[in-house]
């Protein structure tokens, strides 16, 4: 499995400027950043943010990098709105194209996969969790890898479904990518998209799309989703040192 | 550098900026953060055990451990995240009387913690004496919860709480300053939330 990255010299800094705001979800913006100095990072790594009141107090806050590292003078995080955030909302409600954000990183040395690793590979996403994932299948797409890689991503609603059109894109390619999709609380589903929320039978036809077990499972999203998924995939009989967990927040 | 139109949220008396370290927030949660799976040891598997370098020195059984003297305290925590908690209970076994039920004088300056999982941290053993550390088995006065490290996780909390290592199974002393899981991965060796020490070269 991937090695940890090389010891970095301290982490600086640096200021950003924001090039570009996208809607991508109800509660989901990816905010897209020139970077001052060029940033060298492994899929997914994260950055800390740093906003700055002007008697000097200090908000930090980190958000997984969502570009693929193929690109290191710009970087896209995508940052879901917490109503009682107090980060999320200013990014949100008042960051405006061309402002000036500091940022440092990047940062994270376990949930990491580069093409070099090879397949079999098991994503499992909930919500903003997927985040770190697209990540790592940009990558994969942008280094022209057959690893096999299979994603389940759980979201509430069709429209929360974050790079939905990019990740049906990449399935139809045939290149050793497979997509599972689910949805919760989906009321007007399109034919054929499946409802309810991730569990071993769907995560059981997930595995088997894949042609010998994972060689890694990466799992990622709010504590209480990471929790059901690794225990089921626990149940499902892949050994505890395969899985590599991510949690938001609580 | 004052990022524009950011005026921070409305900082009342509750969050106490003193008591806060820098870049920190103080959540009311309790937030769950790990790398892999919940590791389930049930308390009559449980076993911990001291080394020195490879040589075990003394090892309890939970019925053991459970007679040593148990310490109250009540601490604020800081996670590397952000996030920072004031006032959470604990008790458990200091490590000075963990050593003192050994008859062992700390036999290096360094210790390295390892866990049930595979995870392990690295923290001076001056950090861990005198008061400053415990093995803690009850959290807010009940069993610590699996899923916050339990059955028995170390308290180190003036520390970042990746040096806390949960579900720990064993301290061993070390002649060097050993990096454990985090430190190999980016993060400081000694991890002071009050010089912001979060990441190697900080």
């Amino acid at each position: 499995m991937s090695q940890p990255p090389p010891t970095a010299p301290k982490l600086i800094w640096q200021s950003a400027i924001v090039v570009a705001i996208e809607s991508r979800t109800p509660t989901i913006k990816s905010f897209f950043f020139r970077l001052a100095r060029p940033l060298h990072f492994a899929p997914e790594q994260h950055m800390d943010v740093r906003l700055t009141a002007p008697d000097g107090y200090e908000a930090q806050r980190s958000y997984s990098i969502a570009s693929a590292p193929q690109r290191n003078d710009s970087i896209e995080l995508a940052i879901e709105r917490l109503e009682d955030g107090e980060v999320s909302p200013f990014f949100h409600d008042t960051v405006a194209v061309g402002d000036e954000i500091e940022l440092r990183g990047p940062i994270g040395g376990h949930f990491i996969w580069s093409a070099d690793d090879g397949g079999p590979v098991l994503l499992v996403g909930g919500g903003s969790g997927v985040v770190p994932l697209a990540c790592m299948l940009r990558h994969r797409a942008a280094c022209s890898s057959n690893a096999q890689m299979t994603l389940v991503y759980s979201a509430r609603t069709a429209a929360d479904l974050l790079y939905g059109d990019e990740l049906r894109a990449l399935d139809t390619r045939n290149d050793g990518f497979r997509f599972f999709p689910t949805l919760t609380r989906e009321l007007n589903p399109a034919p054929g998209v499946r409802l309810g929320r991730i569990d071993a039978p769907l995560l059981g036809t997930a595995l088997a799309s894949l042609p010998a077990p994972p060689k890694v499972a990466f799992v990622c999203g709010t504590n209480a989703f990471v929790e059901a998924a690794a225990s089921t995939l626990l149940e499902l009989g892949l050994p505890p040192a395969v899985i590599r967990t991510e949690r938001y927040g609580g | 550098m004052a990022t524009r139109g950011f005026s921070g949220r409305g900082r009342g008396a509750e969050a106490q900026p003193d008591r806060l370290p820098p870049g920190q927030f103080l959540t009311t949660d309790f937030p769950v953060l790990s790398a892999g799976p919940t590791p389930q040891v049930a308390r009559p598997d449980w076993r911990f055990e001291l080394k020195v370098g490879p040589r075990p020195i003394k090892s309890w059984s939970w019925a053991d451990f459970i007679r040593l003297p148990i310490t109250k305290v009540t601490r604020d925590i800081h996670c590397v995240t952000k996030w920072s908690k004031y006032g959470t209970g604990w008790e458990g076994v200091s490590i000075s009387d963990l050593l003192a039920d050994a008859a062992l004088e700390p036999p290096t300056e360094y210790t390295l913690a390892h866990s049930y999982d595979g995870y392990s941290t690295n923290v001076p053993t001056a950090d861990l004496t005198g008061g400053r550390a415990m093995i803690a088995i009850t959290y807010d006065g009940k069993p610590l919860e699996s899923e916050h490290g339990g059955p028995a996780r170390l308290l180190v909390p003036h520390l970042y709480f990746w040096k806390s290592a949960k579900w720990v199974k064993g301290l061993q002393f070390t002649e060097r300053d050993e990096a454990g899981f985090w430190e190999l991965r980016g993060y400081h060796m000694y991890g002071d939330p009050w010089k912001e020490q979060r990441y190697s070269g900080d």
